[in-house]
């Protein structure tokens, strides 16, 4: 042997991996909602993207101040910036940018860090943090706008620059979502507007052909359980139809109830968070269902209009009970 | 179950699984090339499963080429022989690829010797009787080729009261980058099939049949050339299906029980490369002294299907291969999914070895581990249903009920979980560890 002994190097078997990696999978669903971001700033302004803007850097800003000795740099895993900006899109157009920031704070804080950090936490990051704000600004975040042409898009709200804590100087032509419409006025938003997205709502909601392309897309990568978003949606379908089919001058069609309101942002984007929703295949389907169901039943019968982010903060409580009885069974038992 | 169970048309598969990429291209159109030989040989007297060997020549002796230089301790044991003619130059403690350093028989070659084997008439083994067919097999050294090396002839002993009524060929090949099996059955399907009806005769089995995945179409043609009554079966190609259980799971749909073995479902597995070597021991008398390995990996200047002497240091392989590259960073024994890293080239080439695979810095990155996001992907990896994420949780709270609840003892160690994992987390070494803390507990009482 003329060749000298090279340095190797040992380390255990497997010497090959999948090339999908965490922070890989975070930046595919965060380029997806980055296209959702860019739907909102066409249907709502400029402005979406300063609240958006203002969530992220929360999110962002937290994970940061409270794991830098685990995170190598402010972006990390990729997984709080994509948290801030899932949040920033559930948020109302017209809500003051601290508390979109508090929002990211909150989400980050309470829903992650606390519970041990990433892969950690029982429920949605970005949901608690619109459910902090639920609790916390019940008016700010049911304040809804509609859609404003493309002359006023550089024309950002006043609202937006509230100071913290201070009564905003709301401007804003109040308006309904097509959720609004449907329970109080029993007014049924056009399917064309639904699909194309110029109506009142959360900033990401809205367009509903957008969602899809982006729930598509992400499904065929495999970035996700497609067992969940399509669990959601049938149940949504199914448990609409079945309501409408009962009352059909009370309840709307299954079409509307999926098209309208974060059914579709929520399947696409929050029913398929891997953290927060079961591991097994069954229980995806479980899961799917149950927010399914849970949202058809709030929207119908509860006090408020839209009822996806506790149908999914429901259902994320009871993952772990999911998960324990719909174990495999082992080969060969 | 009835021999005449149906097999699907369609290629089937098993269950789960992974499917790294294959990596086989620079090897597997490249015909076996015998090795000349080297100046020293190294023959570790652990090299199966069961007890090692036990000496029977002493140093300085001389030993011709196919002699015996180890006998069997026990049934589950088995023999080794000098794969060259030379002179013993040590009994001495070597450092084995498992990277432990171990007792071996050290063999000088003789640079003069033609090392030409001595003639042999062809053995009709259907003439010998059952025990001594056995035993011939054990005193040739046959152990298992495709990588755990388990000794052949206990397979071909079926237990008292046992029956073994289909005999399954693993010709899977399902490791990325090897395909010395593959060049096997390319070149010798003559002596694969003549070793497969060899097994089911003895056995006395009704069936036979040769699993092969079908990225190797022409293994499949020229092994359906050379058998009249033995089927070949094509498989979709997936890892880890040349592990028995998922074999025999994706050609009959059926499950080896936990803990059991393919005798419990009437069934044995061999591997097409044992299998040749079993019919070239009965044609011409060849006990177990050399193997194919594939050498190959972009670190490595020639890629190629080797026949090599057994106890050939990796250096020398190696080095006839055209020597490493500069990138070379890892040099692993075996496949990429359930290989061992080697420290140093001076270890040789046992029975079990298939492959030495030279990785560089692009094909054996540093893996950064991330925090678990419950992804569910090593679940749909495993191929015996397992929750990997979960036992590795369980294993690091040391729960070990809890561990034996979750069936961690069926895990045999694919490293489908771990390759899966998007957070590179080392599943599959919290699987062994965990396996290592309830075998600690039992030996404890």
């Amino acid at each position: 042997m003329t060749a000298r002994t090279p340095d190797l190097v040992l380390s255990s078997a497997p010497f090959s991996r999948e090339t999908a990696t965490t922070p890989r999978i975070m930046l595919e669903v965060v380029a997806a909602a980055l296209v959702v971001l860019g739907v909102a700033c066409w249907t709502f302004g400029i402005g979406a993207l300063l609240i958006v803007g203002a969530a992220t850097a929360g999110a962002v800003v937290t994970e940061w101040l409270f794991s830098r000795s685990a995170v190598p740099s402010p972006l990390g895993d990729y997984s709080a910036l994509l948290t801030g900006l899932l949040l920033g899109l559930t948020l109302p157009p017209e809500i003051p940018l601290w508390i979109a920031f508090l929002g990211g704070v909150s989400g980050i804080g309470l829903g992650k860090l606390i519970w041990g950090g990433l892969g950690q936490n029982l429920f949605n990051p970005a949901l608690v943090g619109r459910a902090f704000l639920q609790a916390a600004f019940p008016t700010a975040i049911t304040t809804w706008s509609n859609p404003v042409g493309p002359e006023s898009f550089f024309r950002v709200p006043p609202g937006l620059f509230a100071a913290p804590l201070l009564r905003a100087d709301i401007d804003a032509v109040s308006a309904a979502t097509p959720l609004g419409l449907a329970k109080f006025e029993q007014q049924l938003t056009g399917y064309g507007d639904l699909i194309v997205g110029h109506t009142a709502g959360s900033l990401g909601e809205t367009s509903a052909v957008v969602l899809l392309l982006c729930g598509l897309w992400l499904g065929l990568r495999r970035l996700f359980d497609w067992r969940l978003p399509v669990a959601t949606c049938l149940a949504v379908a199914v448990c609409a139809g079945a309501l409408h089919l009962l009352q059909p001058d009370v309840h709307p069609p299954p079409a509307f109830a999926l098209l309208s309101g974060g059914a579709l942002f929520a399947a696409v984007f929050m029913v398929t968070d891997p953290v927060t929703t079961p591991t097994t295949t069954r229980g995806a389907w479980i899961f799917g269902f149950g927010v399914g169901f849970l949202v058809v039943i709030i929207r119908q019968f509860g006090g408020l209009p839209e009822g996806v982010m506790y149908a999914i903060l429901f259902m994320n409580a009871l993952t772990p009970h999911i998960n324990r009885f719909t174990q495999p069974r082992s080969f060969g038992a | 179950m009835s021999a005449a169970a149906a097999v699907s048309a369609a290629p089937s598969t098993f269950r789960h699984g992974v499917h790294p990429p294959e990596r086989k291209g620079a090897t597997d159109a490249l015909p076996i090339e015998r090795m000349p030989f080297v100046g020293e040989y190294v023959l570790p007297l652990s090299q199966h499963t069961g007890a090692p060997s036990k000496p029977v020549v002493r140093v300085g002796q001389r030993v011709r080429r196919g002699q015996l230089i180890g006998e069997p301790v026990g049934f589950i044991s088995t023999a080794l022989h000098a794969p060259v003619t030379g002179r013993v130059a040590a009994v001495e403690p070597r450092l084995h690829p498992n990277g432990k350093t171990l007792p071996a028989i050290v063999i000088e070659t003789d640079p003069y010797d033609s090392q030409r084997l001595p003639a042999f008439a062809p053995l009709d083994p259907s003439s010998l009787p059952a025990a001594e067919m056995v035993e011939r097999v054990q005193l040739a050294g046959l152990v298992g080729l495709g990588g755990a090396a388990f000794p052949s002839h206990v397979k071909l002993q079926v237990p008292e009261g046992r029956r073994v009524q289909l005999v399954v060929i693993n010709g899977c090949e399902c490791e990325p980058y090897l395909t010395c099996d593959h060049r096997i059955m390319v070149e010798r399907p003559d002596a694969v099939v003549r070793g497969t009806a060899i097994i089911r005769d003895r056995v006395g089995a009704e069936r036979a049949i040769i699993g092969v995945e079908e990225n190797k179409p022409d293994a499949i043609a020229a092994l359906r050339a050379a058998s009249a009554d033995i089927e070949v079966v094509p498989l979709r190609v997936k890892y880890p299906q040349g592990a028995e259980k998922m074999l025999v799971d994706a050609i009959f749909h059926r499950e080896i029980p936990e803990g059991g073995l393919p005798l419990d479902l009437e069934i044995l597995v061999n591997n097409v490369g044992t299998t040749a070597a079993l019919a070239d021991l009965f044609d011409r008398g060849v006990p177990l002294i050399e193997r194919v390995v594939t050498v190959t990996g972009p670190a490595v200047a020639r890629p190629r299907n080797l026949l090599v002497p057994l106890g050939t240091p990796l250096s020398a392989a190696i080095e006839h291969c055209g020597g490493l590259t500069r990138e070379i960073r890892q040099v692993v024994l075996g496949g990429p999914m359930m290989g061992m890293a080697q420290k140093s080239l001076d270890v040789p080439i046992i029975k079990g070895s298939s492959g030495i695979l030279c990785l560089d810095r692009a094909t054996s990155v540093p893996f950064r581990e991330f925090p678990c996001i419950r992804c569910g992907r090593c679940v749909e990896a495993c191929p015996i249903f397992l929750n990997p994420t979960r036992l590795a949780q369980l294993v690091r709270a040391e729960r070990l009920d809890d561990l034996e609840a979750h069936h961690l003892l069926g895990c045999f160690e694919c490293a489908a979980c771990s390759y899966a994992c998007p957070s590179r987390i080392p599943l599959v070494q919290w699987m062994r560890l965990g396996k290592a803390l309830l075998r600690r507990r039992k030996e404890a009482g």
